[in-house]
């Protein structure tokens, strides 16, 4: 029965870390701001390469005003 | 209307009356969306585009000078950190509404290198930005987030809010609470069920790890109790903190006296469970609205700074309280001008709606007085200041005492007059039974003392006002009426008399109706819509709004006669469309609404007249209102609209126009000398004083971001219609917390009759606390959902 003793003492020491990584959390000022991350995770990075559909959007209008550029100067 | 509706504004989703603003295929309904589009295909940020459809808003008003923020002082005043390296800001750009503007405002950086980090709050309307000073000004950062269309409200009163650490150390404290709590449940439990003899050590074990548990609990989340009990002791004021504290205390004390003694388990699962439950409630009873501010003075209406001219004709930023008697300063078209001053130079067209609710642009002629408050329609201005911001003819009003005042509730709560007469009884009982146990056996007597402190700890009682209120402020908030905070739902219920301020509150500024008086043709509307939708005057957008959409026809000459009309030339005849001197030469007559008059070629067509339209309802609103309460109305506006007005109030006594900003705080001042509880409904500068005199000041605005001035709520022009239900509402509201103190007390009762006896036991309190709190946060909040159901409040 004195192994009670042994596991109060685990279930505590469990209790306080989970404590101390909600009070660190906190001061991090990880629950200033519950709202943004949400829609932010959603959003793909275009940092280096462009999102797939504006590139390939941007390049078909590249194309459109090259066209228009010719028949104006053809004209 | 086909050919019209066809092209939206690529970047904002505006209509394009224009086919001028193209670019790649896509068309813009100004220069401004043209611009934004420009820069960010250019810097390869089109994915703004691909996240949502028109993501931008429209940059068809004009661009505003930030040439203030190249003055040290006042960068110091905005910025919340800064080094060599680096300066970190925090804007707040009301433009903020969609996925696309978080994801542009985070790539700022990709814009500029000197921009190091960025990032945006949603719900607070916030950027935070690191930037490097070396390499970008705070200016030439504002003007680049200006140029695409997020430009941040800088105003000399802290729009962004820093008191955010106050709630941080609440949910702190609540954590301790609740992990206290659920430790020493678990420690107690074996002690319910009764140790055997061999089991005595283990008990002894848990009593002490309960204790220690205890500690924190105590003296970290139950602090706020003794601090606040005692300050209100020091006053003399005995409201709900000191029952709870002293509880606190005694069940503290007790828990410990027990364990040294070794006469029983102790009261620590009480304790902490009451702690937990109590902070728990305080959390319900915050509630902030980010994008809302309840303390908006005039200083969040005008500018941070203003050009100054100097001697030498150079000009400079000057911060608004830097201004002094005898400074030259320069306005601008859309300017508002900051302080009382004389007319120098230029054609003055200002713009008082927002001060005195007069909706008509008022001209001014040179060494005039123009006072503080206006907005500069038209050409750019030079005044001489006469007396400093502060003690302008508008911002005086707030030198008057009742912005003195510290602001504390304006009415006391229910709970508070009760905890009063609860405290005085508790301690009466308490030393009652003290002193008739005192002569047999003081063990027992001290016991029936700190049980009935114990069990009489007014915890549901303490919970059912935070409850109900946060369950009522939910309910009004999805009715788009916002509370300032919990107090103000019973400042509601107590008014009796309600008065109105009209532009703005019970008229529509815009969308007013429009009548025309004469002949109308097709042709003659298509003119008339394209000669006015060049035109960004009020009136020329009500009419264009009137007309609806027309057939595009080409006109020539366009031109602006300020502040008379415009004039064009179609098909070789001369349209004229402005002020009856204008059109027809006869003189302006005095009228009752603005006209416009029409004349195409030698032809006289006729005029609009521009009603003021009245909210939704206002009639039935009125009307069910007058049945209970007294209603006033006051404008700052000239009696035009009189005649309307009268049926809908009792008597035309309490109808009162021409009224100064301080002549609606005397008269609140002088209904509530009578004993009435007054309720301001007001949405301009001018009702400011009003608001903070009332009982209850109702801010009434259209767009939820624009500037409201300081109240205890802001309600959603739409649903003026409401507020019958909102105030019979607030009512019940009031009933459901006056029934749990009811049920609390029956609790009470209960529980102090067993513990006059002195035989409380530790399991009965442990059981009886909970299932209070329990019974009153249910009933708290169905009932007031229940009430919310009633009224029809959804």
């Amino acid at each position: 029965m004195s192994t009670i003793f042994f596991l109060i003492g685990c279930s505590v020491l469990v209790a306080i870390v989970f404590l101390l990584a909600f009070l660190w959390a906190q001061n991090n000022g990880q629950h200033t701001d519950l709202y943004t991350p949400s829609i932010r995770i959603l959003m793909d990075d275009a940092d280096d390469k462009p999102h797939p559909q504006s590139l390939s959007e941007r390049e078909g209008n590249a194309g459109d005003t090259c066209i228009s550029d010719k028949i104006l100067n053809s004209k | 209307m086909a050919i019209l509706t066809g092209t939206t504004c690529y970047h904002c989703g505006n209509d394009c009356y224009t086919e001028e603003h193209q670019k790649d295929e896509k068309s813009f309904c100004c220069t401004g969306c043209l611009s934004v589009y420009t820069i960010l295909s250019k810097s390869k940020l089109g994915n703004y585009y691909q996240l949502n459809q028109h993501p931008g808003e429209t940059q068809a008003s004009g661009n505003k000078q930030f040439a203030y923020l190249d003055e040290p002082e006042i960068i110091q005043q905005l910025i919340d950190y800064t080094d060599e390296q680096k300066t970190i800001i925090s804007l707040y750009v009301p433009a903020i509404h969609c996925s696309s503007c978080i994801w542009l405002l985070e790539h700022l950086y990709t814009l500029h290198p000197g921009i190091l980090e960025n990032r945006v709050d949603f719900l607070k309307k916030q950027v935070y930005i690191q930037f490097n000073p070396q390499q970008i000004s705070l200016r030439a950062l504002v003007e680049l987030m200006s140029s695409i269309g997020y430009e941040p409200l800088i105003s000399l009163q802290d729009v962004v809010k820093k008191n955010s650490r106050q709630t941080d150390n609440l949910s702190k404290k609540i954590a301790v609470a609740g992990f206290c709590f659920g430790n020493v449940m678990l420690l107690s439990f074996p002690a319910y069920f009764g140790l055997s003899e061999t089991e005595a050590k283990f008990g002894e074990f848990f009593s002490l790890l309960n204790i220690l548990f205890c500690i924190p609990a105590f003296f970290y989340s139950g602090k706020d109790y003794f601090v606040n009990a005692w300050q209100n002791l020091k006053v003399g004021v005995l409201n709900i903190d000191f029952p709870l504290a002293l509880g606190i205390l005694v069940l503290f004390v007790r828990t410990i006296v027990e364990y040294v003694f070794n006469t029983g388990h102790g009261f620590a699962d009480t304790l902490t469970g009451l702690v937990f439950f109590l902070l728990i409630g305080r959390f319900m009873q915050q509630k902030t609205y980010y994008h809302l501010s309840f303390e908006r003075d005039y200083r969040s209406f005008f500018p941070v700074a203003v050009q100054v001219l100097n001697e030498d004709g150079s000009e400079k930023s000057v911060a608004l309280e830097k201004l002094v008697q005898g400074d030259r300063i320069l306005i601008k078209n859309q300017e508002i001008i900051p302080a009382d001053a004389i007319l120098l130079k230029g054609d003055a067209l200002i713009d008082f709606s927002f001060v005195t609710g007069e909706s008509l642009p008022v001209s001014k002629t040179l060494g005039e007085i123009i006072y503080a408050g206006g907005r500069q329609t038209g050409s750019a201005l030079e005044l001489e200041v006469i007396k400093p911001v502060s003690q302008s003819y508008l911002t005086k009003l707030w030198n008057n005492e009742v912005f003195q005042k510290q602001e504390s509730t304006k009415i006391k709560t229910f709970s508070t007059k009760v905890s009063h007469y609860f405290s005085i009884v508790l301690l009466a009982l308490a030393f009652g039974t003290l002193l008739f146990w005192l002569p047999q056996d003081w063990r027992t007597g001290l016991s029936a003392f700190t049980a009935i402190l114990i069990i009489a700890c007014p915890c549901a009682l303490a919970l059912s006002t935070p409850f109900t209120m946060s369950a009522a402020l939910s309910i009004l908030d999805k009715n788009k009426f916002y509370l300032k905070n919990t107090d103000v739902v019973e400042q509601l219920a107590a008014i009796d008399t309600i008065v109105f301020d009209k532009t703005g509150t019970v008229s529509i500024a815009e969308n007013q109706g429009v009548i025309f008086k004469g002949q109308l043709n097709h042709i003659t509307k298509d003119i008339i819509y394209a000669a006015c939708k060049n035109s960004s005057h009020p009136h020329s957008r009500r009419i264009c709004s009137f007309l609806g959409h027309r057939n595009a026809v080409a006109i020539s000459h366009y031109q602006e006669l300020t502040g008379k009309g415009i004039s064009a030339i179609y098909d070789g005849k001369e349209v004229l469309i402005g002020s009856r001197q204008l059109v027809t030469g006869q003189k302006d007559a005095k009228q009752e609404f603005p006209e416009v008059h029409i004349k195409i070629g030698e032809q006289y067509i006729g005029f609009f007249e521009l009603k003021q339209r009245f909210r939704k309802d206002l009639n039935q609103l009125l009307s069910n209102i007058n049945k209970n309460y007294h209603t006033y109305l006051l404008s700052g506006d000239s009696n035009q609209d009189a005649e309307v007005l009268q049926s809908y109030f009792k008597s035309p006594f309490h109808l009162q126009f021409k009224q100064s900003p301080q002549d609606k705080l005397n008269f609140i001042k002088e209904k509530q000398e009578q004993k009435a509880k007054v309720m301001m409904i007001g949405d301009g500068l001018n009702d400011s004083g009003a608001l903070k005199q009332s009982d209850a000041g109702i801010a009434v605005t259209d767009h939820i971001n624009n500037f409201t001035p300081g109240s205890d709520a802001i309600l959603d022009g739409s649903v003026l219609h409401l507020l019958p239900q909102f105030l019979k509402f607030s009512k019940s509201a009031v009933k459901v917390i006056h029934i749990s103190f009811g049920i609390s007390l029956t609790y009470n009762i209960i529980g102090l009759s067993v513990a006059v006896t002195g035989q409380l036991s530790p399991l009965f309190a442990a059981i009886l606390m909970p299932l209070s709190t329990v019974t009153i946060i249910s009933f708290t909040s169905l009932a007031t959902h229940y009430m919310a159901k009633k009224h029809q409040l959804s």
